[in-house]
């Protein structure tokens, strides 16, 4: 038996064997190490960059003049808030809807197939695309750069990623979970909005943070449609001021503190979105705990 | 199900068996594939009829036609006729959701809905019927106190009935078939993932359940079918091999092939 185990332990088909799993092993260790070192590399930056920026000032004042000192991007940070609440308010039902449509209604049909294929477009498709698209639709027939815009550019983004995520967390839901529903006597609806999507919530709401998320960066569309405003305006129908474009046009400037409140701003949307991932992290995990 | 049948239901205690569900000449397919071979079977009222027979002889496809579950999916089909008290429900018209509100179902795995315990009796009670708190409140107990389930239940009807053991889940899931108030509960091999205290408890609860329900069960286990069952049919490669009373086909088959799966030398 102990002979048995040693001659295998010193087969060379072994040795070959451990050889592979530590180079494939070593292999994946770097790979995980850069993509690690990478983002630590953009949090330091921004921390480095950024951190002296963010006093109560920014969130207080709006953005300062050509020149001038101080200021803060309270017309920005609102604006963004505004722009991105509205596309969630938006696109949550359109997005959350459509995958219900598509993992309970459609499936395997060729209007399902088609709507699938297309949103896995609108998935990949360029924002700066998207910005130009509704810039022609909208912006060029109203004549003026308004908030709403930035809101339809923004839920044109978004909508697809929630359609995907709440299809795929649909389908997760066993079968099983349906039969019994309708072995009640549950009509279709009932079984897919009471049980199906409620199994699934965790995983849909994990979508749509993530949706909220990715759009809450997003500089192309918006260049497009809401513009900027250096003034502080709740005024959707105006040109709104937002965080992304500002970081950009501040980034471009010859102006320090412009260059600072630029870093400012991308340290805050950095941890917002961080912030966003982490919850809907935790959301889902808890979920699946219980 | 009507007023006559129950009186008659009553008056053929001691005399003639009343069926709840008679099977004519039914041929079931998965697309082209024959699933079930012209079944012809009685499942007499408030007895349990089991259904036994190796992996894919067709006995859960068997129970799956009583409730028409098969018709979730396309390319199912089933021809022949299944009389439910006299009426065929094979036909094209039938209400569904109607049909599966008086035949009930349980499944292998537990399956409770990501709601409350209460909830998730109430759902399926809301569905028909509009009761007032109160007399949910009163169904919600009959229903759990039917399935044994009430004693451990009943200081934690809002927590998830995902928070409960497996065997407490399956129980929930017959206390909701229960809460309905079914003629007939279809129970598709219900103890296969539970362990052997649970399964004791939910064979008792057959015994019990039949003065009130129809029960067919599909179960891979022959001791089972032999302590919980009055009747069983013994089916293979779609059909149906040998039905009768439990005793009988247990204790001398007249079918060479029944007795070779029941003893063991076959399966």
């Amino acid at each position: 038996m102990n002979t048995a185990n040693h001659t295998k332990q010193n087969s060379p088909l072994f040795a070959k064997r451990k050889l592979s799993n530590f180079i494939g092993l070593s292999l994946s260790i770097s790979a995980m190490l850069i993509g690690m070192a990478i983002l630590l590399w953009i949090l330091t930056i921004l921390f480095v960059k950024g951190f002296s920026e963010i006093d109560l000032e920014i969130f207080t004042a709006s953005v300062p003049g050509p020149g001038s000192k101080n200021g803060g991007l309270l017309n920005a940070i609102v604006g963004s808030l505004l722009l991105v609440g509205t596309c969630t308010l938006v696109s949550t039902p359109i997005g959350v809807l459509a995958g219900l449509y598509l993992s309970e209604y459609g499936d395997r049909s060729r209007i399902a197939a088609i709507t699938r294929f297309i949103t896995d477009i609108m998935l990949s498709a360029p924002s700066i695309v998207i910005g130009l698209f509704v810039y022609a639709i909208f912006v060029a027939q109203i004549k003026h750069f308004s908030g709403w815009a930035g809101t339809v550019a923004l839920a044109l983004i978004a909508v697809p990623v929630i359609v995907r995520t709440t299809e795929n967390m649909l389908r997760l839901v066993p079968g099983s979970l349906r039969e019994a529903a309708y072995a009640l006597g549950a009509p279709k609806w009932k079984v897919a909005f009471k049980v199906t999507l409620k199994a699934a919530q965790s995983g849909v709401m994990t979508g749509i943070l993530l949706a909220i998320a990715r759009v809450s960066g997003e500089t192309a569309p918006l260049l497009f449609t809401a513009l900027n405003n250096q003034f502080f305006s709740l005024n959707m129908n105006a040109p709104m001021a937002n965080l992304p474009v500002t970081i950009f046009q501040f980034a471009m400037s010859p102006y320090d503190n412009w260059n600072g409140l630029a870093w400012g701003g991308a340290l805050l949307i950095t941890m917002a979105v961080l912030l966003i991932n982490i919850v809907a992290r935790l959301a889902f995990k808890k979920e699946k705990l219980s | 199900m009507n007023d006559s049948t129950q009186s008659q239901a009553h008056q053929s205690q001691g005399g003639a068996a009343k069926n709840a569900i008679e099977i004519r000449n039914m041929n079931f397919y998965y697309g082209s594939f024959q699933g079930l071979k012209d079944i012809n079977m009685d499942i007499e009222e408030k007895k349990v009829t089991a259904f036994i027979g190796p992996s894919g002889c067709g006995k859960s496809t068997l129970l799956r036609t009583l409730n028409r579950m098969y018709d979730l999916y396309p390319g199912q089909r089933a021809e022949g006729e299944i009389k439910f008290y006299g009426h065929n429900i094979l036909n094209k018209k039938e209400d569904l959701n109607l049909l599966r509100s008086k035949i009930g179902m349980v499944f292998q795995k537990p399956t409770p809905f990501p709601m409350s315990i209460y909830d998730n009796i109430a759902f399926g009670v809301r569905l028909y019927e509009n009761l007032s708190k109160s007399e949910m409140d009163e169904r919600v107990e009959w229903a759990l106190n039917k399935a044994a389930l009430w004693s451990e239940a009943k200081d934690k009807l809002n927590q998830s009935g995902l928070s409960l053991s497996g065997g407490q889940q399956q129980r929930l899931c017959i206390a909701r078939g229960v809460a309905v108030k079914p003629s007939v509960i279809l129970l598709d091999e219900p103890t296969s993932a539970l362990d052997p205290i649970s399964t004791g408890k939910i064979e008792e609860l057959i015994s019990e359940l039949k003065s009130d329900y129809t029960i067919a069960i599909v179960t891979h286990n022959m001791q089972q079918a032999a302590r919980v069952s009055d009747y069983s049919a013994y089916m293979y490669l779609g059909s149906l091999v040998e039905f009768g009373k439990t005793d009988e086909l247990f204790i001398k088959p007249k079918r060479k092939e029944t007795e070779d799966y029941i003893t063991g030398r076959f399966g």
